[in-house]
């Protein structure tokens, strides 16, 4: 144990502790607790119980109160650790409360009422996943229609920006035209025209198009994206002249040159591009929102957001979804987060 | 088959004009080298003929067709690059097929040429790996590979030993002339290195700032260059060249004095007028030590002793005279000794630069 | 992943969606191959740009300009040739103040109560962003064992959705929250933070800082990451103290990442919308109300929407981020010579 701690806490110089060695162990400490506290609370609290939702404070786990059927009660009832006014102690069921007056029975008798002051008294409870909170919105709500059109619309906006955007890199790397500046200059100008500058003349266009309550409105204005052809333009700058010229004597057509050689080249800059792309797609809000408008076409992303803004939030369900929607992006960062960091180091692009 | 032509054909990128009005004739199964220092268009005259590059003017004709406006693909001829520009992507086997899947060639022939070129090349071990995995060598037999299988009516060659190690560069220097030698087809080759074009030539084109120098054979050009710059490309060492003036002309001769005031008398069969500059080239191997009809008095600069032979640098009046002379030879920088022309052939160049003939 | 697996060579799966892929690639080529005979090398390099060009021209370029358009006009139709002409007026009724400080005596009160709000939480979350994304790098840049571990944790909310990060945040600061709890052991009573109007305004500057704080980290470590390291031993040999190192040596060469840094802080802040909406909703009031959610909820979200005063406000929010953009656009430029000549 103490070797592993010496591993971790190991510096430079090995003598002593400066200050500042101090400050970053406190730091960094924090910033875990402050960067995946959140999201582990949400986790956590995700397979709570509606009744458990509400309790304050709130438990660290999920907890409900056990149940018990009780000869002659209907339903059944929640199981107390009492304290009889006696002072001897009992587990019994509740019946119902009066006030401060609780009317309980124990279980082996059913016929007998016992009164307890609610104070003398505290629930029996076991640990339990409500896993209902998973399965229930995937039966009564659309969550499921919503997480095919997140995956419809991540997945199409993707390949598309893959092969548009690696088109327009591959015209602008390896084609002397003129216009070619132009071209550049315009793709880098879209970087100065945000969604929110132009959303709505955006939204005109794109309900005459007939685009309005259809995924494709939401796709198709997102995958010409400057970053996109930035990043696979300067790779492609990196396959040498030489290797299209030898394809070109090779009988290979521009597009077989475009397709099976400079494609296959540029994998690296691809998969980079992939990556991002999915974030962003699947990430995508106020587009969605304006552009969907009927229910069954909701994004995940725009599905949360309104059932959380309803005046009756169901938590329950809401923070259960939260982490389904949770999922794919943190298994991107689990497996490709070196890919992403690397990416944007190199790229400063987000 | 692989008869090539171009007549006057120019080239130029924006302003800038690569190529003047190259005129030039190669022969089907003619190995041609194209020589000259970097800068000089060799490359840019080997990319117009595979299709590369458009010709500003003028025309190509392959086999008496003219093939300006047809694509690179369409001209029947295969290149290999400086970098060799396999697909890095692809097998050495795939990369011998993809040229001619292009062409929608049965399978089993596509098989049957690639055994047969690496069978040809020695590579059979090495089809299925990638170009990453083989050596400089290796690599540069694939790039060659690449253009037999193609069976073009003409191979286009651009620098190809460039990049191989000095050892690897004269055994592959050899192999490659056995290649011609095999398959007897044309081949225009690319290099700035005079010795290549001496050993592989069967004709060799010297391009100086997109003109045409000089074309003829490795020896034609060695025993009567054109002018000042084919004298001085082509050798090695370079050939040492003394200014002089014309003082009289005798009849069939001159009399030119030297810088330094040191008087020659040189055979010359051209017309010249008395009091007209000229240039002397003297090839370091052709001049020996000693005194003699024709000779110069001289300082050592520098002595390399190379056993077999010995390079003295030395200086005579001002200009620098480089002597190969073979055997060993106890001389210490600072040393006054004679340089004997009178075995010499001497060249003789006009003020212009272009070669004097000698009286025969 | 999808769309990574056409690129996979050799698995037996890859191999299997290459199948119809190379197909279609196939199909696709016999008429492109009579394109580049008829129109030649620039007729190919044409239709390579084109979808690319097709889609940023409908989707970006169009819209862009017809805002103009729709800035003249009034009337809650929604296209164009539907609406009236009315010059100005749109932009008049904008800046229709008796006193810019105080929105209540402005015309159109929540456009400039948007743009007091944006103007504060720009200030605010472009300070704390720059300084607490800066001294994170400056800590990963130490010798730290498992950094890139670390690193991970600061990078992890970037990835997350807005509308995750807002949700996440709001069941926190709810009254049966986890902040209410942690402070309950402290003794406070439970309190509905995102009802209060300053609170919930720090609520989203705070919230959008842990969202975002890590990409720039990421951004800055990498500045940090290309300081020579000799300089400090060159600077250590010379008994220089390390607070003067920071000073003289780290951030002069750090400054090209850093301006930058800001920049792009600056442009998204300007643009902040999508966390806050899910979190407080503009609310309480219009205490957290921003500039982005003001041209969306006039220019859609309302009964009385009016497209054309949104289309005037987003100009002139465009106009804000315009010259962030190239002011950024320089600085990357000055930085990559400055790097080049290294």
């Amino acid at each position: 144990m103490s070797r592993i701690a010496a591993f971790i806490f190991r510096r430079k110089g090995g003598n002593g502790w400066h200050w500042t060695d101090i400050v970053t162990w406190i730091w960094l400490v924090g910033g875990l607790l402050i960067m995946f506290g959140p999201a582990v609370w949400l986790v956590g609290s995700s397979f709570k119980s509606p009744a458990a939702l509400a309790e304050f404070p709130p438990t660290l786990l999920p907890y409900v109160t056990q149940k018990v059927t009780v000869e002659g009660y209907d339903k059944p009832l929640y199981l107390y650790d009492a304290t009889l006014p006696d002072g001897s102690k009992a587990v019994l069921a509740e019946v119902r409360r009066i006030g401060i007056i609780s009317q309980m029975v124990d279980p082996e008798k059913p016929r007998e009422i016992i009164k307890v002051n609610i104070a003398q008294r505290t629930p029996v409870r076991t640990m339990a996943f409500a896993t209902t909170n998973y399965t229930e919105p995937f039966i009564h709500f659309d969550f499921v229609r919503y997480l095919w059109n997140s995956v419809f619309v991540t997945v199409t906006a993707t390949l598309i920006t893959l092969v548009v955007n690696s088109m327009a890199a591959f015209a602008l790397s390896k084609y002397e035209f003129r216009g070619r500046a132009v071209a550049m200059l315009l793709i880098l100008a879209t970087l100065m025209v945000p969604l929110s500058v132009i959303m709505v003349p955006l939204y005109s266009i794109v309900s005459a198009l007939g685009l309005f309550n259809n995924l494709w409105g939401v796709i198709l204005p997102t995958v010409a994206t400057p970053t996109g052809v930035f990043i696979l333009r300067q790779y492609m700058l990196t396959i040498p002249d030489e290797l299209i010229d030898a394809a070109r004597m090779d009988k290979a057509s521009e597009w077989q040159i475009y397709w099976r050689i400079v494609l296959p080249l540029t994998a690296p800059a691809l998969a980079v591009l992939a990556i991002f792309s999915v974030v962003w797609r699947w990430n995508d809000f106020l587009w969605p929102l304006i552009v969907l408008s009927r229910k069954e076409l909701y994004t995940l992303q725009v599905g949360l957001s309104i059932y959380s803004g309803e005046l009756n939030v169901q938590w329950h369900f809401i923070l259960a979804m939260t982490v389904v929607t949770m999922i794919p992006v943190v298994l991107v960062f689990i497996f490709l987060q070196r890919f992403i960091t690397t990416g944007i180091a190199g790229t400063g692009l987000k | 088959m692989g008869h090539i032509k171009l007549t006057n054909v120019t080239k130029s990128f924006g302003a800038v004009d690569v190529l003047h009005d190259i005129n030039l004739e190669i022969k089907d199964g003619e190995f041609v080298v194209f020589v000259g220092p970097s800068g000089c268009g060799k490359s840019t005259l080997l990319r117009t003929i595979a299709g590369l590059e458009k010709p500003t003017g003028g025309e190509l004709a392959i086999d008496g067709k003219v093939v300006n406006t047809v694509p690179a693909a369409d001209r029947g001829l295969a290149m290999v690059f400086q970098s060799y520009a396999l697909y890095p992507h692809m097998s050495v086997r795939q990369n011998l097929a993809f040229g001619l899947e292009n062409t929608r060639m049965p399978k089993d022939e596509i098989a049957a040429r690639i055994a047969e070129a690496a069978r040809m090349l020695e590579i059979e071990p090495y089809l299925d790996r990638r170009p990453g995995q083989l050596s400089g060598g290796q690599r540069q037999r694939v790039a060659i590979g690449r253009a037999i299988v193609r069976r073009p009516v003409a191979f286009l060659l651009d620098e190809p030993l460039s990049n191989l190690d000095a050892e690897l560069r004269g055994s592959t220097r050899a192999e490659l002339a056995a290649l011609h030698a095999r398959l007897s087809a044309t081949m225009i080759y690319v290099t700035h290195d005079q010795v290549e074009a001496m050993t592989l030539a069967d004709r060799i084109v010297v391009l100086r700032a997109g003109r045409i120098e000089q074309v003829g054979t490795p020896l034609e050009l060695y025993n009567r260059p054109a002018n000042r710059f084919v004298a001085g490309f082509i050798g090695s060492p370079h050939m040492n060249f003394l200014e002089g003036t014309v003082e009289a002309v005798p009849s069939q001769k001159a009399i030119a004095t030297l810088a330094g005031g040191h008087r020659l008398e040189l055979p010359i069969g051209a017309d010249i007028e008395t009091g007209s500059r000229i240039t002397l080239g003297v090839r370091p191997q052709h001049i020996a030590l000693g005194a003699g009809d024709n000779s110069i008095p001289a300082k050592v600069r520098l002595v390399e002793a190379l056993g077999s032979e010995t390079v003295l640098h030395a200086d005579v009046a001002g200009q620098k005279v480089l002597v190969v002379a073979p055997g060993q030879y106890d001389l210490s920088p600072g040393a006054d000794i004679d340089l004997s022309l009178s075995a010499a052939p001497i060249h003789l160049f006009n003020e212009r630069g272009l070669r004097l003939e000698r009286a025969v | 992943m999808k769309a990574e697996t056409p690129k996979s060579t050799g698995s037996g799966f890859g191999e299997a969606i290459m199948v119809p892929v190379r197909l279609a690639m196939g199909l696709v080529d016999a008429p492109l191959r009579w394109v580049q005979r008829k129109f030649g090398l620039g007729g190919m390099a044409a239709f390579f740009l084109l979808p690319n060009m097709l889609i940023f021209g409908i989707f970006v370029l169009l819209p862009f300009f017809i805002n103009f358009a729709y800035s003249m006009t009034g009337g809650t139709a929604l296209f164009l040739d539907d609406r009236t002409f009315v010059g100005t007026d749109q932009y008049t009724r904008l800046f229709d103040c008796s006193n810019y400080l105080d929105p209540n005596s402005c015309t159109e009160d929540t456009f400039w109560t948007a743009v007091g709000n944006t103007a504060w939480f720009v200030v605010l979350q472009v300070t704390l962003m720059i300084l607490f994304s800066l001294v994170t790098a400056l800590i990963l840049n130490r010798e730290l064992t498992a950094r890139s571990f670390w690193r991970a944790v600061f990078f992890f909310p970037v990835l997350l959705s807005p509308v995750v990060v807002g949700l996440i945040w709001k069941w926190i600061l709810q009254r049966q929250g986890l902040l209410n709890f942690g402070l309950y052991g402290f003794g406070f009573q439970p309190y509905t933070w995102l009802n209060d109007r300053n609170w919930a305004f720090a609520a989203t500057v705070g919230v959008s800082i842990w969202a975002h704080m890590g990409f720039y980290t990421l951004i800055l470590l990498a500045g940090l990451q290309a300081i020579p390291k000799d300089l400090y031993e060159a600077a250590e040999m010379d008994g220089t103290r390390p607070a003067r190192a920071f000073w003289r040596i780290t951030l002069p060469l750090l400054m090209p990442n850093l301006l930058v840094v800001i920049v792009l802080v600056l442009i998204r802040a300007v643009q902040i919308f999508d966390e806050v909406y899910v979190l407080t909703g503009g609310g309480p009031g219009t205490s957290t109300l921003y500039l982005t959610q003001y041209i969306y909820e006039t220019g859609f979200a309302t009964q009385l929407r009016n497209p054309g005063l949104a289309a005037a406000a987003s100009i002139l929010m465009g106009g804000v981020l315009i010259v962030l953009t190239l002011i950024q656009l320089g600085l990357g430029r000055s930085s990559e010579k400055k790097g080049s000549r290294k």
